[in-house]
């Protein structure tokens, strides 16, 4: 209920990435498209920032520089050229993507400036070959309207895509350079939204509005949404990569719960009486006290050399590790996710679910004996791992124990498939940027406003008008269709199936027969437009019946690597004939005869049922219909 | 016509702001009809200033360029608060172990940068403690001492500089260093690693020229790994030549020594645009590995005990002139006419030019002029007697270059007509002389690049 949100002060703003479909990338004539084939050149980097004047160094760039990590890169000559490898200095930036993006900014009323100025935006975790990222502003100040209410545009941004992650090894990440350059739009709005819903509804509106300039990519990973959530008293969190639209709302619910369950704790400590200087980060060795346990994690850890059994006591805690904060997530999965970036050890043990994992409660009490501490006030978190890794996790521990008491920290954390979100790491400071002086500044001018306006969308009911109009859906269906997330797709389609299939036919394939799939508990998520399509050339094709339709997507619902002709040949639903139908009728009949003779006047139930039940989906119903009628009738006659 | 410059703007745009006696990095408030803005003042770039727009960096660190006329407001609403710098750490060698001593000479190009975040300026930052805190591995290495001897774009170079680097390191030399690294811009680095070759003779320890392709402000630039390499050479390879160290391929896995007389740049932006043309590099560098495999004969070694000869003159009146079709013969004539002493000529194949060119190739040699053959194959031998042309180029008095460089040709030449003889007989017989590795008689069927296709 909105009341509830608003009663809280939910704020909520969304920043929206969408690639863009252009013949090249943004600086350089690579094509905009992954490759998956192998035959790449492959090579090694490091990436050391420069000083900064000041001397200060980025929190987040800090624990990526910790890390001290080398970069594999595999680079396709298909899709990456030397400017990816950073061996070429970036070409001027594509006009064709710098006109799409003038035209959303106009569409969504922002002010372009009469000069844009590419910049170079410090990222060393590799996704860039060059230690940042090209990025210019486009569009600022501008708005929406969702209903009445105005969602303020923040900015609109125009920059490269980063190298896409295809593997990590102890010390090393490797990326491929075919996304690298791909033109991306990012949208950010202003936390002018109120509730869970508006979110999704807004970024459901501005992921239209980008595809209706017909310069948007397609599939899984073209588009990403961040958000920043807060809610009073609590802090701005940003959530990176939700990946599907339906989840949106889901994730701001989940992370509303999330911090209004830490500020719970909060409380509850500063009622136990904890303050901060009472967690030490002192980490005690504590191996000698499983020296005999069952726990098979702890015995691996105390065999081997260099690796032990540590522990930190965190005063006042107890109960507080185990309470729920997300849905199968719990305060203690907080500190692990910060043990794990932190020291990257892969978890830690805490006593709020001991006994437990093979240690027994004689062990628990001889831990508290040893750690002087109170086994009915305090918690203690393990970490069994090397000793710096663990040192290091466990200081993370007692550091986030700390916020604790100040109620929610300022994080940045990963949606997770299921709408929860982990712990990634701080949010970074202000953005390290600075001129990209390669790129001289790019002039906004006539001519460049004249070509952004081929790209601005044409106004909805423009379209509702053509399509009852021109291409004679119904007003409901038209609708129906305007406000689907393939809005643009339908448009291709119609033109391309122009004279062979109807419009009606293409619509309603998107719209109704997904949502039917969808009620079957078909997993729609996995059809592509290029399923849909693939599927309506083969009954533009005469290959296929329309009623096939809902079967073959459904299998390739669950199999989404196969084609459309494949699944077609494999189940079988290949049309069949006219003479095949009449030989399947007369068979009918002829298995019936008893029957019909019986009862002429459910002649026609009986055949129509028993050659529908053969030829489902392979012919359309009308035409078995026709023939049934017809072969009836000439059998009455004899 | 009066054009007022103010930190890159020009014309009324400068006025105006020097009117309001605004300054880079104020926080300034711009009115136009439909927009305010705000943001700090930033500088134009010079090449830019003729159009009136004025640049802001807004509040999320983004450049924007806003046109500004009669109609526009401007206001300054803040002038920066000083900046305290923290103190720096300072980073040397590791106590107690003795290191080898490294001298880095600058010659200009900013192999070490600091980034402006507010203004976004990225300066040069050559001192012995801004470089070690940006690499401290450096520590493990050398002990070392950094200055700036000039400050020049490489393209800008010229003979007369290569007088004063060698004087330099003749200097440091004296003094006893274990080895002297040369900060370069890699547009001409060549040529001066060519020219310290011959400029000092009997060198006790390696002069290492490094640059850097990608620039050092960014975190992948090439330089960091460029330099490690480039101390490690100094401070402890075997041989005593001149010879820039850049990297040996893409990656960040190794770099190459190569022989200053037989180094090209042959890729205009590639990290290993630097390769060793007819001949092999001197080593293979590991810096991460501490490692230095050598894979070629060495024709000076390092010797403490070697006492340097400084012979650094060199005649800036020598020429390169290419063969092409149609190339004009008064080219040379004009050359001779003006005083010129020596011509280099980038033949084409194994050392030709226009038959027609020739009689004024004779007279240059006949007024004492100094011809030397060389080709624009780059690769390969230059051979006059195979061919009629060749012949007659010979018979006019043209020196074979062997195998050199053309630019290495260039600069021999005109280290022999300024520091050894203009007397062409001793002219010719110096230049076919091997005296720094820059002829190799010995071209092996692996000294080609190959191409995968």
């Amino acid at each position: 209920m909105s009341n509830k949100y608003s009663e809280l002060g939910l704020k909520v703003g969304l920043e929206i990435h969408i690639q863009l479909d252009t013949m090249h990338k943004l600086f350089c004539k690579c094509p905009t498209k992954l490759v998956e084939a192998g035959g790449e050149e492959v090579f090694e980097r490091e990436l050391r920032p420069a000083r900064s004047e000041l001397g200060e160094v980025d929190v987040a760039a800090l624990l990526e520089w910790r890390r001290k990590r080398r970069f594999k890169y595999y680079a396709p000559p298909e899709a990456s050229c030397l400017v990816e490898a950073d061996e070429e200095p970036p070409h001027m930036v594509n006009r064709e993507a710098l006109a799409v993006a003038i035209a959303i900014a106009k569409a969504l009323n922002m002010y372009v400036p009469d000069e844009i100025h590419v910049m170079r935006k410090v990222v060393i975790d590799g996704s860039n070959t060059s230690g940042f990222q090209r990025t210019c502003i486009i569009g600022l100040n501008g708005y929406m309207l969702d209903g009445e209410r105005k969602i303020g545009i923040q900015t609109l941004c125009l920059e490269e895509d980063a190298a896409r992650k295809v593997g990590e090894e102890p010390g090393s990440v490797h990326y491929k350079l075919d996304r690298l350059g791909i033109p991306l739009v990012e949208i950010a709005t202003a936390p002018d939204i109120n509730d869970p819903e508006q979110a999704e509804r807004v970024a459901y509106k501005i992921g239209q509005l980008v595809r209706l300039t017909g310069k948007a990519k397609r599939g899984l990973g073209t588009i990403r949404q961040d958000l920043n959530v807060s809610i009073r008293g609590g802090a701005k969190t940003e959530i990176k990569g939700v990946q599907h639209l339906y989840l949106i709302s889901k994730v701001v619910e989940y992370e509303v719960v999330r911090q209004q369950k830490l500020l719970w704790i909060k409380e509850e400590l500063l009622k136990r009486g904890v303050k901060p200087e009472d967690i030490k980060d002192t980490v005690y060795n504590v191996s000698d006290v499983f020296a005999g346990t069952k726990s098979k994690i702890l015995r691996r850890a105390i065999s081997r050399k260099g690796y032990g059994v540590y522990a930190i006591v965190l005063p006042g805690f107890k109960g507080l590790l185990g309470v729920e904060v997300q849905p199968g997530r719990r305060f203690g999965t907080e500190l692990a996710d910060y043990a794990r970036v932190w020291g990257g050890i892969g978890g830690i043990i805490h006593t709020d679910e001991l006994p437990g994992y093979g240690i027994s409660d004689e062990e628990v009490r001889a831990l508290y004996e040893k750690l002087l501490a109170d086994p009915s006030r305090d918690a203690i978190v393990l970490a069994a791992d090397r000793e710096d890794r663990s040192r290091e996790a466990l200081k993370a521990v007692a550091e986030r124990a700390r916020m604790a008491l100040q109620g929610v920290p300022e994080e940045t954390r990963a949606a997770n498939p299921d709408g929860t979100t982990r712990y990634m790491r701080p949010r970074p400071g202000g953005a390290r940027m600075y001129p990209e002086t390669d790129i001289p500044p790019i002039e906004v001018t006539e001519s460049l406003l004249r070509e952004a306006d081929r790209y601005v969308p044409e106004p909805l009911d423009t379209k509702l008008k053509r399509f009852v109009e021109v291409y004679g859906l119904s007003r409901g269906l038209a609708l129906t269709v305007l406000n689907d997330l393939r809005l643009d797709l339908f448009e291709k389609l119609v033109e391309k199936y122009r004279g062979r299939l109807s419009p009606t036919l293409v619509a309603s394939t998107i719209t109704n027969t997904i949502r039917m799939l969808k009620g079957e508990g078909i997993s729609i998520e996995n059809i592509d437009d290029r399923h849909i399509e693939e599927t309506l050339d083969l009954v533009a094709e005469g290959v296929i019946a329309k009623e096939a339709i809902p079967e073959v997507l459904a299998e390739l619902a669950r199999n989404p690597e196969k084609s459309a002709r494949e699944v077609v040949k494999e189940k079988k639903l290949v049309s069949i004939s006219i003479e095949e139908l009449e030989k399947l009728i007369e068979e009918a009949i002829e298995k019936n005869i008893e029957s019909i003779k019986e009862k002429p006047q459910k002649a026609f139930n009986i055949v129509m049922g028993e050659v529908m039940r053969i030829v489902r989906g392979r012919v359309d119903g009308r035409v078995v219909a026709e023939h049934v009628k017809k072969k009836l009738f000439s059998l009455l006659r004899q | 016509m009066h054009s007022v410059e103010y930190f890159g703007y020009r014309g009324f745009l400068a006025k105006k702001l020097m009117d309001l006696g605004a300054k880079i990095g104020d926080l300034v408030v711009v009115k136009k009809p439909g927009l305010v803005a705000e943001g700090f003042l930033m500088p134009r770039e010079a090449l830019y200033g003729d159009k009136p727009i004025l640049v802001l960096k807004l509040s999320n660190g983004y450049n924007i360029g806003i046109r500004v006329d009669e109609n526009t407001a401007v206001e300054v609403m803040e002038k920066p608060r000083k900046h305290v710098l923290p103190g720096k750490r300072v980073v040397r060698g590791v106590e107690g172990k003795p290191l080898p001593r490294v001298t880095m000479l600058s010659t200009g190009g900013t192999i070490v940068s600091r980034v402006d975040y507010e203004t976004g300026a990225v300066k040069p930052a050559l001192s012995v403690d801004e470089i070690m805190e940006w690499i401290p591995e450096l520590g493990g290495i050398a002990y070392i001492d950094a200055r700036e001897v000039m400050s020049i774009f490489s393209e800008d170079i010229e003979p007369r500089h290569w007088e004063r680097i060698a004087l330099e390191i003749y200097r440091e030399f004296e003094k006893g260093v274990d080895g002297v690294v040369i900060a370069h811009g890699t547009d001409m680095m060549a040529y001066t690693a060519a020219a310290l070759a011959f400029a000092i003779r009997d060198k006790p320890a390696p002069i290492v020229l490094v640059g850097s392709q990608r620039s050092s402000d960014r975190p992948s630039t090439d330089s960091a790994f460029n330099l490690k390499a480039a101390f490690l050479v100094a401070a402890r390879a075997p041989f005593a030549e001149s010879v820039i160290v850049m990297h040996g391929e893409t990656g960040d896995t190794y770099a190459l020594a190569h022989r200053g007389v037989k180094v090209r740049k042959m890729h205009t932006s590639r990290r290993d645009a630097f390769q060793s043309i007819n001949d092999k590099p001197l080593a293979i560098v590991y810096p991460d590995k501490m490692e230095i495999k050598v894979i070629n004969n060495i024709i000076e070694h390092r010797d403490k005990s070697k006492q340097p000869v400084l012979e650094n003159k060199f005649d800036d009146r020598v020429a390169i002139v290419k063969a092409y079709p149609g190339v004009d013969p008064e080219i040379i004539d004009l050359l001779v006419d003006r005083g010129y002493h020596g011509i280099v000529i980038e033949g084409s194949g194994l050392g030709h030019i226009a038959n027609k060119v020739i009689d004024s190739i004779r007279r240059a040699v006949e007024e004492g002029v100094a011809v030397v053959m060389t080709s624009q194959c780059l690769f390969g031998r230059v051979d006059l007697y195979v061919y009629s042309t060749g012949r007659r180029l010979l018979e006019a008095g043209v020196i074979p270059g062997s195998d050199m460089l053309p630019e290495t040709a260039f600069v021999k030449l005109s280290w022999i007509l300024g520091s050894k003889t203009r007397e062409l007989k001793e002219v010719a017989r110096l230049m076919t002389t091997n005296i720094a590795g820059e002829i190799n008689p010995r071209l092996t069927i692996d000294t080609f690049p190959r191409w995968r296709y």
